[in-house]
């Protein structure tokens, strides 16, 4: 009950948050200098033709007015169309979002298995030598940029190594399969084709983990320092004053309490890389939103880029909700803080 | 014991004050030589320390100490280009046969200029929002603060960022003035959560009571309080503004060729992998090692206010 209030209080607010930036990206857009009609249309044409779609985009109004009808498309979905693709954004998005959707999703398992893994590893062999070899693996991720991986991964596993496939989503010889969810690996498993499903896993690869070694880095430092602290509490002790196995101790006792702080990182780490992922898929040719969001950018294209960071805001406050969530879940202390707060 | 011979109160007030003063003097310089003491016990960060300097110093000193200071500006020589690493050049040239070292070395400029510059531009707007907010924690100052703050946080703040530097002119003060406008919520989230809980303490309240006016107990009784965790934040912080520089010279949204940035240095190497490999690499190890430095420095100083608050 108490945890339902919870989340009913911070979904109103996540709402308020977003009405905010859109403000914010209105203003962005808006600040901008040269006329949209103008851009939208090319120095060619006539300007009576300029003056008609400067009356339909609603330009000659008041910015308040503007606004409100810019707001009333965004909530139908209905961001106009982009000056780059000569699409609907819409549709653009559509296209492009499951592709970074799909990248950020196998980062986010790798920065969990390696990062969980590593911090394990790290915490079970303190101060042995494994323990070192992984703080000296997690500082070097944590102090090189991710597009700076992607760099070197390109040069090192898909020219010198040759182990992995360093653009596009999918082999040439490959047939991608019908698209369901634009989630090529999502949809070679559901039309049953396996050799899609591992061709387009392949190309994922390098592109991820240049995106996941940041957050593996963190997540294996704070996983191995809430697994030390928690290594000297009284429970611990008692546990094994009683015999319990250290098998037991170790994974049932000690990983999951220690789990909490790792958790949330996480997920705000996951938001974040489709904050980073710009970079990423522009080195890797990635059809991804980010890479839609930067050729955006760099044309101008107002609209696109007006709802690439809307649908990123979206997607970064959803991510905070659900990390909320799972962490009331697995720390009853939150959600009776939550209860008694109210 | 030669003690001087007080006439009247007011003599003997300002002769408290000046032993106060005398003695705080002290105290200060005490502090520093902790500071030092905690900082060099610990070998790394001392070494980042070390880095940071000489990072500094080369990058003053790049005009004298570089091999070809005029291969930093519009030069070209395709006679040259693309010559791998060899002891001519130390680190190869680039595709139109600009000495690589050398641009590095320049491009070390930008990058930390953008860092002090935004950190200078962001901290004290921050830092004074969020006094203001847990000062007047509960109103509709601290309402308006805080939700304006959270919009801010709600987007990673390279979009951002990103959005605004491509809708200015792309050049190095208008990505510091993009990066600037994203970057001051977090200081202000920091120093909130820290001045709500200094609000409640007896001797904020004890300046309140007597008589004390807003801007002393914001600046006088509430600011020093806060600055180890906002110094702590910054020496990390620095590291990060110079990684989104790069990023933003990378797209080209920042400092404009033919001047040189680490940034622009990769993308331009990027197209010449994996066969002309130095091109990109070299300016991108760069990167790696600027921000080392800066991170070993950071833990350092984040380990020594943290043993100071005790």
């Amino acid at each position: 009950m108490s945890l339902g209030r919870f989340l009913v209080r911070r979904i109103v607010h996540s709402i308020f948050v977003l009405l905010g930036l859109s403000i914010v990206i209105f203003v962005i857009a808006r600040v901008m200098p040269g006329d949209p009609a103008r851009m939208a249309l090319g120095a060619r044409a006539p300007q009576w033709v300029v003056d008609r779609v400067r009356e339909q985009m609603h330009l000659n109004e008041p910015l308040t007015v503007q606004y409100v009808y810019w707001l009333r498309g965004a909530l139908r979905a209905d961001f106009g169309l982009s000056l780059v693709t000569q699409r609907p954004v819409t549709a653009d998005i559509q296209e492009f979002f499951p592709a970074s959707l799909e990248l950020v999703l196998l980062a986010g398992l790798f920065s969990a298995v390696g990062g969980i893994g590593l911090g394990v590893l790290s915490a079970r062999y303190k101060d042995t030598w494994i323990d070192n070899v992984v703080r000296v693996i997690s500082y070097a991720g944590i102090v090189t940029p991710s597009f700076i991986f992607a760099i070197l991964f390109v040069l090192l596993f898909g020219f010198v190594l040759k182990w992995f496939p360093v653009i596009g989503r999918l082999s040439e010889h490959t047939v991608a399969p019908p698209t369901v969810t634009g989630m090529v690996t999502v949809d070679a498993l559901l039309a049953g084709r396996l050799d899609a499903f591992a061709d387009a896993l392949r190309h994922m690869v390098l592109p991820a983990l240049a995106l996941a070694m940041g957050s593996i880095a963190q997540e294996a430092r704070i996983t191995r320092s809430s697994m030390a602290d928690n290594l000297g509490k009284d429970y611990i002790a008692a546990a094994r004053a009683l015999g319990i196995s250290e098998r037991v101790v170790m994974g049932r006792f000690l990983l999951k309490p220690s789990l909490i702080p790792t958790v949330s990182i996480l997920g705000l780490d996951i938001a974040a890389t489709l904050g980073v992922a710009f970079l990423v898929e522009l080195i890797f040719n990635w059809p991804g939103l980010a890479r839609y969001g930067m050729t955006s950018m760099l044309h101008k294209d107002l609209n696109a880029i007006s709802a690439v960071i809307l649908v990123l805001g979206v997607a970064f406050v959803t991510v905070n909700i659900l990390v909320d969530i799972i962490v009331a879940y697995l720390d009853p202390r939150i959600r009776l803080r939550a209860a008694r707060s109210e | 014991m030669g003690q001087p011979r007080i006439n009247s109160s007011s003599e003997a007030a300002a002769l408290v004050a000046q032993r106060i003063r005398q003695l705080e003097r002290e105290s200060r310089r005490e502090n520093l030589g902790r500071a030092w003491y905690k900082l060099s016990r610990n070998p790394m960060s001392v070494v980042g320390l070390a880095m940071v300097l000489s990072l500094i110093l080369l990058a003053i000193a790049a005009p004298w100490v570089t091999p070809y200071p005029k291969h930093a500006g519009p030069f070209t020589d395709f006679a040259n280009a693309k010559i791998p690493p060899c002891g001519r050049y130390l680190l190869g040239t680039d595709q139109i046969g600009r000495d690589i070292l050398t641009r590095i070395i320049f491009g070390l400029r930008s990058s930390l200029l953008m860092g002090v510059v935004v950190l200078a531009l962001v901290v004290p707007p921050g830092v004074l929002l969020g006094l203001l907010a847990g000062y007047f924690h509960g109103t509709w100052i601290d309402t308006l603060i805080m939700r304006i703050t959270d919009i801010f946080l709600a987007v990673p703040p390279l979009i951002l960022a990103l959005a605004v530097a491509s809708v200015l002119k792309p050049n190095l003060w208008n990505g510091m003035m993009a990066v600037s406008l994203m970057w001051w919520p977090w200081y202000t989230r920091l120093v909130y959560g820290l001045a709500v809980a200094l609000r409640n303490e007896y001797f904020v309240t004890a300046a309140e009571i007597t008589g004390a006016s807003a801007g002393h107990i914001l600046f006088r009784e509430m600011l020093p309080n806060v600055l180890s965790p906002v110094f702590t934040k910054m020496s990390i912080d620095i590291a990060w503004v110079i990684i989104i520089g790069s990023m933003l010279s990378y797209v080209g949204l920042g400092v404009q060729p033919p001047e040189p940035s680490l940034g622009t240095m990769i993308s331009d190497g990027a197209r010449y992998l994996p066969d002309q490999w130095w091109i990109a690499v070299f300016p991108a190890l760069a990167i790696v090692v600027v921000v080392l430095g800066f991170n070993l420095l950071g833990d350092g100083i984040r380990d020594m206010f943290a043993a100071e608050e005790i």
